[in-house]
């Protein structure tokens, strides 16, 4: 039997939403039966990548601009979950930023450090109109 | 953002009363604890009890309390961390550079 779940959100541009998509990615996580790890776990890393990379778009890509919108994709195929956040700016490429040096107790830069530790791979890529970072992480 | 602060001798209580500290409400409490500092009320417990999910900016938050405090010869400690919140700590290494105690009863009897 297969499990696949493909779920496409649009909210307006305004962190009042990480609430929401996050409990999404907890509540898709839990309905995963064939997922052999600890659903519970998962649950709170999805919420957790989908409210730091989306917290990143609203922001800093979409410069914190009320008016546009944030695109969110998550899919889980074949058991490799991809989520895909869209934004509407000029770019913010989280791959290009260095690991945080964890003794200069820096206010900020955890943020990306948390998304490649819970994730498998991570890009971000310029498209029409802005730009996709893309998150994937294998279920086996 | 809802908190609770209260005196409690020499330290100030701290209760943040929601369910997750994150991008959305982390400046509320960094403005929350700067008042505080403002006062010189600068040795805090933040008591995260009723903290199911934390971010990098809620993280950021009490980051930034921490150094505002210690920068004034105060401290900021933490408590009442559930299981996931504490890894949160413990992903980032934050852990080793917070006081963090069970309950608020031991936390501000350790000022």
């Amino acid at each position: 039997m297969k499990e696949n779940i493909e779920v496409d959100i649009r909210v307006p541009n305004q962190t009042r939403y990480l609430s929401l998509i996050g409990k999404i990615g907890e509540d898709m996580a839990r309905t995963l039966r064939r997922f052999k790890g600890d659903r519970e776990e998962l649950a709170y890393h999805l919420n957790l990548v989908l409210t730091e990379a989306m917290a990143n778009a609203i922001l800093h890509a979409n410069e914190d601009d009320p008016e546009r919108e944030i695109h969110i994709t998550i899919s889980i195929l074949d058991e490799q979950l991809s989520i895909k956040v869209f934004d509407q700016g000029q770019g913010f490429d989280i791959c290009s930023l260095p690991s945080p040096d964890f003794k200069s107790l820096d206010e900020h830069g955890r943020g990306v450090y948390i998304i490649r530790s819970l994730m498998d791979r991570v890009t971000y890529r310029k498209m029409d109109g802005g730009h996709v970072l893309e998150m994937v992480k294998s279920l086996r | 953002m809802i908190v609770k602060i209260e005196e409690k001798g020499a330290a100030i209580l701290i209760e943040v009363k929601e369910e997750r500290l994150d991008a959305h409400n982390s400046g509320d409490l960094k403005t929350q604890m700067l008042n505080l500092f403002e006062e010189g009320k600068n040795n805090l417990v933040v008591d995260l009890q009723e903290v199911r999910f934390v971010d990098s900016s809620g993280l950021g938050a009490l980051v930034s309390g921490f150094k505002n405090a210690s920068a004034r010869n105060g401290n900021l400690k933490l408590c009442g961390l559930q299981p996931q919140v504490k890894s949160m700590f413990e992903l980032t290494r934050l852990h080793r550079v917070f006081e963090i105690f069970p309950g608020s009863q031991e936390a501000l009897a350790s000022f």
